[in-house]
């Protein structure tokens, strides 16, 4: 069935984004063999730099009664903390190097920074919460919520008219339009699509989508929730996934499940060409694909139909840009001789706007 | 701890200078705010034990544009802290705001319930209501201070600090001259918030174009779709830009000029401090050479350089020595190059420098990638030739350009080509540490460290550029023990959604903090997987600069870690409590790219 191939195929293909490194003969050097299974974070690793290895071989220097290890434990008082600046007894490297003397001064290959690091443990992540002992759990509590929700928990709302366009013809003029807003943080939001066309004075043809969406990833978000179409009695459950593809192509791959039972499909994509700063040529393109005939709604099996657009708008602003362009049209198989032949090529003038 | 500062005798000089001010503009000014031209209004400094410090709402003028504004006792930036090196000064400040704020000390070493953050060491000063904060200044030097609430720090709440040292240097400059640089722009911070996080680039008018192609700008067409393929901007150098704000010298834009006034011959010392809420600064005055001497406050071995990268939440001191009389510019360049701030040095008001023009902007490059050991050049250094930046790529043909002919240093992987490098872009098992999460846009496939490297766009422009490694501390660090064990922590974001963090995880969703040990030594490596300069401070510590110095590396509150780079310190946890830890790029930060880091006494557990 074509539209489950197209799913599978967009889902396999963000697969590939997100767990770059595995194409064959990729050959990107990575020290540990496979990313495959999502390799569990662990807490805070500690990095062992190669140079202490060499250091750590050496013989181990006598050392005082209480170990970093014990000291960190808090099983014992760890050696002076911050030896006095100023000459200094002799001090071999490897006891420098657990901080138990300090290297001759002047000699800055031997102390500071130059010394390799150890290898103690991190110790235990306490909850930080030593300002309420000053200030009291209770006042602490409410700016501690705050100051988390507004390092990365906030939430937003676009608006976006992609195409709202007036369609001149012969006959009764046309228009059209494409646009969604989202509202949420940066992971979970709630979107409302819709698009549609008609001609003045006539029929009107179009959806509104509400949608549950989830970043899975940089790049992409899996949507799902239902379609209800205007002018028409028909509600579909959707499922598709939209995002950024490579080569900064918006794509979007999407399913749609009728209440009849009707399995249908599309996929758009658009492309954002600068010419300047502010003028911007873009190209789009859309296919919807049905799994079978659905003769009342004048659907056919296979590839209902397309359309290809070319606009180029013209930023006034970010926010604000008109545009001119061709839009051109038609259906294909079954469904063109259902709709009998409809199709062509149209010019458009609108503009896209968002806030 | 700095007694052994270098810095200037002020002994008398303040009144001096303060004389000389009157005299020459005619206005009862401080000497570090006072505007040259006629208009600019004379900006307050505070000292003594007992300060008052008064947060409201206000206009000011900028440019002849006003626009609104959070300031301090009326003045935007916020008055000028003068304080002396041991002494104990109680500073009360009043929110006279209908929202909660905050004044952090950026840079002073204090106790940690003193330190300003709302959340992490104390409440935050209710609306309406005074907090007093009191603590013993430890240090000298040039420090500043600002808002930790909400973006009130875009809004003009923050302010220099200078702190004179117990025992003034009778050899020091006779003239000195704080130069606070900021951004500012007309629309409110929460929008400026809310544009990025629809449209990350939405304040960047120098994309690449089509236009640009035709005419043999930037990059040539077969890089375009390689670097298209792996959906990174090469033109993503700065976030918010001069589309939207102006850059400001002591609040003062670049029409209004703020002037310093020099004698010719005399040494002038420029405290720099870049306050701004996103702006990395490049600063020069051409034509005059400037000796470094003070870094994040604390004294270096004086060198000598033509232009440095003062990123955000850094201060240095400069040494100046204008023998002519003549007016030199004083010039801040954003690094993406899209403004400027504006100052003029000076015998007399009046006098001006013509501004030079702007410089084409730079391009991100592979090594911005974080693929910077593919170069042939290897690791450190300057950039590799064949970094390919736009100044770089003149002659050079991307497509044609596999980079499989060169070596790659550890690791024997020939035949690959950029179309691998793309795969490797996102390869988690070169950062064990980071979470995996839609933050996450990229991973470094071979950061490397570049201390040793002049700043993002700075690498060819034909002088003398201050890098990390020409940093050496004046005098010995004061903890020199090797460190018990090493950290890493990934810098990661997503240019695309907006989204920063550390390691993976915003603040937000962070379960548990950086935590150390009393007096534990730590070597902290920082990695930039973002294509992004980050600013990265800590509260409360100094850090040592791993570069190569021994102990006398470089002692530093904050540090910018260049994109696709590492920076290594060795920290020393000296003071008990939580402590704010963040990238000071203001909407990073408020993206989430900021952390708790707590130190605890030992034996007291994980309680
Ligand atoms: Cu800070």
């Amino acid at each position: 069935m074509s539209v489950v191939l197209i799913i599978a195929l967009a889902a396999a293909q963000m697969q590939g984004m997100d767990h770059a490194g595995h194409r064959p003969g990729m050959t990107m050097p990575m020290p540990m063999p496979k990313p495959a299974a999502t390799p569990k974070p662990k807490p805070r690793t500690v990095k062992r730099p190669a140079r202490h290895r060499a250091a750590a071989a050496m013989p181990m220097p006598e050392v005082a009664a209480c170990s970093p290890e014990h000291a960190a434990m808090g099983h014992c008082e760890a050696p002076a903390a911050i030896p006095a600046t100023g000459p200094s007894e002799p001090c071999p490297p490897e006891h420098a190097a657990m901080g138990h003397c300090t290297a001759a001064p002047g000699d800055a290959a031997a102390s500071g920074t130059a010394l390799p690091a150890g290898d103690a443990p991190a110790p235990a992540a306490p909850a930080p919460t030593y300002a309420d002992r000053v200030w009291g759990a209770g006042a602490m509590a409410p700016a501690r919520a705050r100051l988390r929700h507004e390092h990365g928990g906030m939430t937003f709302t676009q608006v976006m008219l992609n195409i709202a366009e007036l369609q001149p013809r012969a006959g009764r003029d046309g228009y059209r339009w494409d646009g969604e807003a989202w509202f949420g943080g940066d992971v979970d939001r709630l979107v409302v699509k819709s698009e549609g066309d008609g001609r003045f004075g006539a029929r009107v043809g179009g959806e509104v989508q509400a949608l549950y969406s989830r970043a899975i990833g940089p790049y992409f978000n899996v949507q799902g929730g239902i379609r209800q179409e205007i002018g028409v009695d028909r509600r579909y459950a959707v499922a598709g996934v939209e995002g950024l593809a490579p080569y900064w192509f918006d794509v979007e791959a999407t399913a749609f499940l009728s209440d009849r039972g009707d399995v249908l499909a599309r996929v758009e994509g658009t492309y954002d060409q600068r010419i300047t700063q502010r003028l911007i040529l873009q190209p789009r393109a859309e296919l919807n694909l049905s799994a079978q005939d659905v003769a009342r709604d004048r659907i056919g099996a296979g590839l209902v139909d397309a359309e290809l657009g070319l606009r180029l708008r013209y930023e006034l602003r970010r926010e604000f840009a008109p545009y001119v362009g061709v839009s051109w049209e038609r259906a294909f198989g079954a469904t063109r001789r259902l709709r009998g032949g409809s199709g062509g090529a149209v010019v458009a003038l609108g503009v896209r706007a968002w806030f | 701890m700095t007694s052994d500062h270098d810095t200037a005798t002020r002994f008398g000089r303040r009144n001096l200078l303060r004389a000389g001010g009157m005299l020459a503009a005619g206005a009862c000014a401080p000497a570090w705010a006072q505007g040259g031209s006629a208009g600019i209004a004379a900006r307050p400094e505070v000292s003594g034990n007992d300060i008052h410090l008064r947060i409201a709402h206000q206009m000011m003028t900028i440019d002849g544009h006003r626009s609104h504004a959070i300031g301090i006792n009326g003045s935007v930036p916020a008055p000028l802290i003068r304080l002396r090196e041991g002494q104990t000064v109680r500073l009360h400040v009043e929110n006279a705001l209908d929202e909660e704020s905050s004044i952090h000390w950026h840079g002073l070493l204090v106790p940690f319930h003193m330190d300003g953050v709302p959340g992490v060491s104390f409440p935050g000063i209710a609306p309406r209501s005074t907090f007093t904060y009191e603590f013993p200044v430890r240090q000298a030097g040039t420090y500043w201070y600002h808002s930790h609430s909400g973006l009130q720090e875009q809004m003009g709440l923050y302010g220099p600090i200078v702190i004179d040292p117990a025992m003034p240097d009778p050899a020091g400059p006779a003239r000195e001259h704080v130069i606070l640089l900021s951004d500012h722009s007309q629309r409110h911070p929460h929008a400026i918030f809310r544009k990025l996080k629809q449209q990350g680039g939405y304040f960047n008018y120098q994309k690449q174009t089509l236009a640009g192609l035709l005419a043999g700008r930037d990059q040539r067409a077969g890089e375009r779709i390689e670097w298209g393929k792996m959906r990174m901007d090469p033109a993503d150098i700065a976030d918010v830009t001069a589309s939207t704000y102006t850059y400001l010298v002591n609040g003062h834009g670049p029409r209004d000029q703020w002037t310093g006034l020099f004698a010719p011959g005399e040494r002038v010392r420029l405290r720099l401090i870049n306050a701004s809420a996103m702006t990395t600064f490049n600063v020069r005055l051409p034509g005059l050479a400037m000796t470094v001497v003070e870094a994040d406050g604390l004294a270096v071995r004086p060198v000598t350089i033509d232009e440095l990268q003062v990123a955000v939440a850094e201060t240095y001191d400069v040494i100046v020595t204008p023998s002519d009389d003549r007016a030199y510019a004083l010039v801040a360049e954003s690094v993406d190059r899209s403004g400027m701030a504006l100052a003029t040095l000076a015998p007399r008001v009046g006098m001006r420098a013509a501004a030079p023009p702007l410089r084409p902007r730079p391009l991100a490059s592979m090594k911005d990638m974080g693929m910077g050991a593919m170069g042939p050049m290897g690791d450190d250094g300057a950039m590799a030739p064949h970094d390919m930046s736009a100044h770089d790529m003149a002659g050079h043909d991307m497509a044609g350009h596999q980079m499989s002919g060169h070596d790659m240093p550890g690791n024997a992987a020939p035949g690959h080509d950029m179309a691998a490098m793309n795969d490797s872009m996102r390869n988690f098992a070169n950062a064990p540490e980071v979470k995996r999460t839609p933050t996450v846009q990229t991973i470094a496939p071979m950061p490397v460290d570049r201390t040793g490297e002049p700043g993002q766009g700075l690498a060819d422009v034909g002088h003398r550029v201050l890098t990390y490694r020409d940093l050496v501390a004046a005098s010995r660090n004061p903890d020199v023990r090797a460190p018990d064990r090493a950290l890493r922590i990934h810098l990661t974001g997503n240019m695309e959604r907006y989204m920063w963090a550390f390691d993976g995880e915003k603040l937000n969703e962070v379960t548990a903090p950086f935590a150390f040990l009393e007096n534990e030594r730590v070597r902290v490596t920082l990695v930039n997987d973002t294509m992004m300069g980050h600013p990265i401070h800590l509260h409360g510590h100094y850090f040592e600069l791993v570069t190569g110095h021994g102990d006398h590396a470089p002692r530093k509150h904050t540090v910018q870690v260049q994109p696709g780079g590492t920076v290594t310190f060795d920290l020393t946890a000296d003071a008990v409590g939580d402590w704010a830890f963040h990238c000071h790029m203001l909407y990073h930060m408020h993206a989430g790219m900021m952390q708790v880091v707590t130190v605890r006494p030992r034996g007291e557990g994980a309680a």
